[in-house]
């Protein structure tokens, strides 16, 4: 039940995500002002108007972010178990990237105040900034993360190794694989349509994350049984596709293997030989049709899943689409941009 | 069989004024739950999807009507059957007239209460989906309240067929005076 939350997404998602209309409008924007003055028409207005000129793309993400989080927020504190539940759950996540970031920054010296503002705002918790003082990752779990809800998927990454760059992805693919396993367990909990959804997604998830790992670490010196353990134990390329991505050596290999799982053919058809960066914008293309089936149907909490991710695309748009105008490559602003609905 | 199972004993020992009572109870309680629920889920999704659209409110309000028809029914149906409960000299209340008399009441209580349960669900969760219809499409709306007029039928079947059933509970004392 909560049919009211339900509604409430629903309506937002149709009424307020920008439409393929704002885009154009968007797209055809000469400066960063024009962009801030379009996006003051839609429901963005009121994140962007005191901002003075002249503006940074960093700061219109950030304001839009704001946006994401007021709502996450409200919808947060309407809901009851266990819709509030799997509403925590989509931060983890971003908890598990801001907290790399942290650890990252620090190793090469960054100032503390500095990384936190860099962090996503959904996933921020209160002893984030002591993050800076570990060295290793036992500290690092023992002082900071084992109050926070990230502290059950540390039991497979707690080394005592000090920390550096390699370490540090590789115990953020871990804690991420660990994170998808238990939010899938959750979901499988609640039964229903939404364990039906949200399996299907999070198995997109992780199947996407498991390409990117391969690709990532194709001439790197993660051996061939570490980049198994990266992998996800669900999905559709659980275990025989992960089998046969854990020994490729070269992206056209990695094609040659997802091309014998249909719903990912297509995804590999669109980049043509050679072309590896438009990769991450047809994996792209295809999540946001996947999440926008989502709403399809009624009475389960796949749809909040949906809003929050497409939200976050829509986001991702407006950096690409700023970004492009404020380098003056109005040409390239197609390239990325993914319709929502 | 003489030594016939307990259990069958046990259940014609039961006053048929028992049964009539229950299902009386049956017939409004029930159905008043599924009322109840029905308005719960539509008027939850109306109210969520009217903050976005407000103009969905007043057409919409049509859902929350056909799931309150649904517990006037049972209201209708236990007045009738209370009015079927009448009392009969001690010496004829274990007869097999009195035993059917009691027992079409309590089906007619059951049939009405059941039906109605599940058409008050069954309007209010179209109600949700109309409601959030029309406010991302508003010509929608006349569509989907076709369906839930459909719905809404299945309370009448039940009500019609209590009604029928409960005709035949005739207790002995009226015959035999």
């Amino acid at each position: 039940m909560g049919g009211y939350l339900e509604a409430i997404v629903r309506g937002i998602a149709r009424s307020s995500l920008l439409t393929a209309a704002d885009y154009n409008n968007l797209c055809q924007c000469e400066s960063l002002d024009d962009i801030k003055m379009h996006l003051s028409a839609t429901e963005y207005g009121p994140y962007l108007q005191n901002e003075p000129s002249p503006l940074h793309t960093t700061t219109i993400v950030e304001k839009c972010t704001l946006k994401l989080v007021d709502e996450y927020k409200h919808m947060l504190c309407q809901a009851t178990e266990p819709l509030s539940t799997f509403l925590e759950y989509i931060t983890y996540g971003h908890m598990i990237d801001n907290v790399v970031l942290i650890v990252t920054g620090t190793l090469h010296e960054r100032d503390v105040h500095e990384l936190l503002d860099k962090c996503h705002p959904l996933g921020m918790f209160d002893s984030i900034a002591t993050l800076a003082v570990a060295t290793n990752m036992r500290e690092l779990y023992r002082l900071v993360l084992v109050d926070t809800p990230l502290a059950p998927y540390f039991s497979e990454c707690i080394t005592s190794e000090d920390l550096d760059d390699m370490n540090i992805e590789i115990m953020r693919n871990t804690l991420y694989k660990a994170y998808l396993e238990d939010f899938n367990r959750f979901c499988q909990t609640l039964g229903g349509a939404t364990a039906e959804i949200m399996s299907d997604l999070l198995a997109f998830e992780a199947d996407r994350r498991a390409v990117n790992i391969t690709i990532n670490s194709i001439g790197t010196e993660l051996t061939r049984d570490d980049r198994r353990k990266l992998y996800s134990n669900f999905g559709l390329l659980y275990p025989y596709g992960h089998e046969e991505l854990a020994i490729c050596e070269d992206i056209e290999q990695v094609r040659g293997v997802m091309e014998k799982y249909p719903p990912y053919q297509s995804i590999f058809a669109k980049v043509s030989y050679g072309e590896s960066q438009l990769l991450d914008n047809a994996f792209y293309v295809e999540e946001v049709k996947r999440l926008c089936l989502a709403f399809e149907q009624q009475f389960h909490y796949a749809v909040f899943f949906a809003y929050i991710r497409l939200r976050e695309q829509e986001i991702r748009n407006l950096m690409w689409i700023s970004e492009c105008v404020a380098q003056n490559q109005k040409s390239r602003v197609h390239d990325s941009v993914v319709f929502i609905f | 069989m003489v030594d016939s199972s307990s259990w069958s004993r046990a259940l014609v020992q039961i006053s048929p004024y028992t049964f009539s009572a229950i299902g009386i109870a049956i017939s409004i309680g029930v159905s008043v739950l599924g009322a109840a629920w029905g308005i719960y889920i539509t008027g939850s999704s109306l109210i969520g999807a009217a903050i976005k659209a407000p103009r969905i409110t007043s057409k919409n309000l049509i859902s929350v009507i056909f799931c309150e028809a649904v517990a006037i029914y049972g209201v209708i149906v236990a007045i009738i059957l209370q009015t079927k409960l009448e009392s009969v000299p001690a010496s004829v209340v274990y007869d097999a007239e009195s035993l059917r008399a009691g027992y079409a009441i309590f089906a007619s209580g059951i049939i009405v209460g059941f039906a109605n349960l599940v058409c008050g669900l069954c309007v209010g969760i179209i109600g949700s989906s109309c409601a959030l219809s029309d406010a991302q499409n508003s010509t929608l709306f006349v569509k989907i309240l076709v369906i839930e007029i459909f719905g809404s039928a299945l309370g009448l079947f039940g009500v019609i067929v209590g009604i029928i059933m409960s005709a035949q509970a005739t207790w002995p004392a009226a015959k035999s005076s």
